[in-house]
């Protein structure tokens, strides 16, 4: 979309919506938020750059294929259900270090699956939209 | 230990990761594929082995118990359906080796037959009924995917409809979900069976069973919401429907059983009325409507609905002969149905149609495809001495214990005219020259046939031992309705109750 309105006001929108995403996905480690909602406003914040910007770019912004977010997301949600197995507890078990981090809390799997999750949910976002741009 | 049986579940999911990411490399993903289904194959046989002799295993995932967790439990039934459903997946793999085309390898073909397992393996195992639907949805995602994928005409008008009618038997799954939960609080399958045999019987209650009813209905394809099944079954490739045909409706049919064994067994003298009404229309209209076709994959996927009329019926009529009869059906209707499936690959690979018209010969060229294909077709009109036989005979000996005539009289001739079907193709295309104008030259290399043909060998020869060793089947398909008729060993283990 040729617009120098929305040109002008994604270049701002776009790291603040991927901040945004961010502060979503860590804030669901104790609070409402999470990967999924995280995902989602990452997403769009890739959609919005596409009608801008058009398909290359994205795809360029993107690095690797929409697909391999979603098997990589898959791939890391999956390894976090499996930690708690390897210590010996059933399978996806919340397990916690005695780490504390600044900002983020205890660190535990439930982070690190909640990360898959976001992967998951911005890799097929941006692969259906991406899909349907590229059918016009 | 537990952690055995979520392998099913894992497996598969961890494959289907590696097949994305290996997407270029066809060869890579092929022996991946294979890999994992040797080893599902064997995990399978393994939980069967451990639950038949000892005990029920449960795993609370997220150390979560029951009935606040999801579990995954694996009982004898489940056990039962995780080792021919994989055994079968096995053979299907196999067979997909050699008979997939590049284009739809491309297009993620492996990983989808992973999800799809796993969809299928999860369903058997879970012990949660929200969790259920949930595997029914991603094995009906990944069956929606494969049917459509290749995009041929024919495979999307087929999808339209099979994928509209499976979103509306979600939509009843869904809401009968909704209503047990507002009505126990509780969606552990154990813990609803206890809190609706404590509850006082009422209408909602009986509704709500019909809803589940209606929902495994259309999922399995029983009268009179089927017809989803022969528009579609037909259209994607040979080893996408062998695979559909030999797992997805079978699953329906599974929960069927576990929800009317395990928590809605109030009034059943209510629902097996209509179980045992379905049953026959089903049965009558599959096999009528069989008849009538005259392409090979068509008179099959007619043939999987008259079939599961058979499954319906044993759960209809209620008594424990008729659940064992029932369950041994499932598990002989599994690998012959798969592997008539594949035998029908096997006439297309030599002869390059599905249709009956334009085969023949068959038998001339290649006598061991015949005898192939009269083993399993054989068995599925339930011929003695193999496995269909006594599948068949059980249920009929328990529709006569308990005077059922009429609902027997509609079995036995459902198996006359299955047994018609199977003729006509045996007629068709093995038997009569094939006519001159349809002849086409078509080059097999010989490693290409023998690839192709072992994993049908393997099924067969499941199917005839299956026949020889129908006593140890029976015991053990006694066994598993034991496991269903009293299900207060389930209750047990899954709430972790001491038993006196």
């Amino acid at each position: 979309m040729n617009s120098i309105i929305l040109k002008t006001a994604v270049k701002y929108l776009f790291p603040v919506l991927v901040l945004f995403s961010l502060f979503l996905l860590i804030r669901g480690h104790y609070e409402p938020g999470g990967g999924f909602v995280g995902g989602l406003v990452a997403a769009s914040s890739v959609i919005l750059y596409l009608i801008t910007e058009g398909v290359e770019k994205t795809k360029r912004l993107m690095k690797f294929e929409p697909v391999y977010y979603v098997a990589g997301g898959l791939a890391i949600s999956l390894l976090s259900g499996l930690v708690p197995v390897i210590l010996g507890m059933p399978l996806l078990t919340g397990t916690w270090s005695n780490i504390e981090a600044p900002v983020l809390g205890k660190l535990g799997t439930p982070l690190v699956f909640d990360i898959g999750v976001y992967f998951l949910v911005l890799g097929v976002s941006t692969k259906i939209v991406i899909s349907l741009a590229e059918e016009d | 230990m537990d952690f055995l049986i979520s392998l099913p579940v894992i497996l598969p999911l961890f494959s289907a990761i590696l097949c994305v990411f290996l997407r270029d490399y066809v060869k890579a993903q092929k022996t991946i594929n294979f890999v994992t289904a040797s080893l599902l194959l064997v995990i399978s046989f393994t939980i069967g082995h451990f639950v038949y002799h000892d005990d029920i295993i449960v795993l609370n995932s997220g150390n979560w118990s029951a009935p606040f967790g999801i579990v995954l439990v694996a009982d004898l039934f489940a056990s039962s359906m995780l080792m021919v459903s994989n055994l079968v997946y096995f053979a299907v793999v196999f067979y997909t080796l050699n008979n997939i085309d590049k284009e739809r390898e491309k297009l993620y073909f492996y990983p989808l037959l992973n999800t799809l397992m796993m969809g299928v393996n999860g369903a058997f195992l879970t012990g949660d009924i929200f969790n259920l639907y949930v595997w029914f949805e991603v094995m009906l995602i990944s069956s929606f995917v494969l049917i459509t994928i290749g995009g041929e005409k024919s495979q999307l008008e087929g999808a339209i409809k099979y994928v509209t009618l499976n979103l509306i038997s979600s939509f009843f799954f869904l809401t009968g979900v909704g209503f047990l939960y507002g009505l126990t609080g509780t969606l552990n399958m154990a813990d609803l069976s206890v809190q609706i045999s404590n509850s006082e019987p009422s209408v909602l209650i009986d509704t709500v069973s019909l809803l589940f009813l209606a929902a495994f209905g259309i999922k399995s394809a029983v009268f009179p919401l089927f017809f989803w099944l022969p528009a579609s079954y037909h259209t994607p490739p040979v080893v996408v429907s062998a695979i559909f045909a030999g797992l997805l409706t079978k699953v329906g049919v599974y929960s069927l059983i576990r929800v009317f064994t395990l928590i809605f067994t109030q009034n059943t003298s209510f629902t097996s009325d209509i179980l045992v009404v379905i049953a026959g229309f089903t049965m009558i209209t599959g096999v009528l409507g069989a008849a009538a076709q005259n392409d090979i994959r068509r008179i099959l996927s007619f043939h999987i609905v008259s079939q599961i009329g058979y499954m319906i019926m044993g759960l209809g009529l209620n008594t424990a002969l008729a659940l064992t009869g029932s369950i041994f059906y499932i598990l002989h209707h599994i690998i012959v149905k798969t592997n008539l499936f594949l035998v029908g690959g096997l006439v297309d690979k030599v002869k390059g149609s599905f249709a009956l018209p334009k085969l023949g010969g068959v038998y001339k060229a290649y006598p061991f495809f015949g005898v192939l294909f009269l083993i399993s077709a054989l068995s599925l009109a339930g011929i003695p001495p193999l496995s269909g036989f006594w599948a068949k005979f059980t249920i009929a000996k328990a529709g006569v214990d308990i005077s059922a005539y009429f609902i027997v009289g509609v079995a036995l001739l459902t198996g006359i005219l299955t047994l018609f079907s199977m003729m006509k193709i045996w007629n068709e295309a093995f038997w009569k020259e094939q006519p001159a104008d349809c002849v086409q030259v078509i080059k097999v290399t010989k490693k290409d046939l023998v690839l192709s043909v072992l994993p049908v060998v393997l099924l067969a020869s499941v199917t005839v031992l299956i026949g020889v060793f129908a006593g140890s089947v029976f015991e053990y398909a006694e066994k598993v309705t034991a496991g269903l008729t009293d299900s207060t060993n389930y209750i047990n283990a899954v709430l972790r109750r001491i038993s006196e």
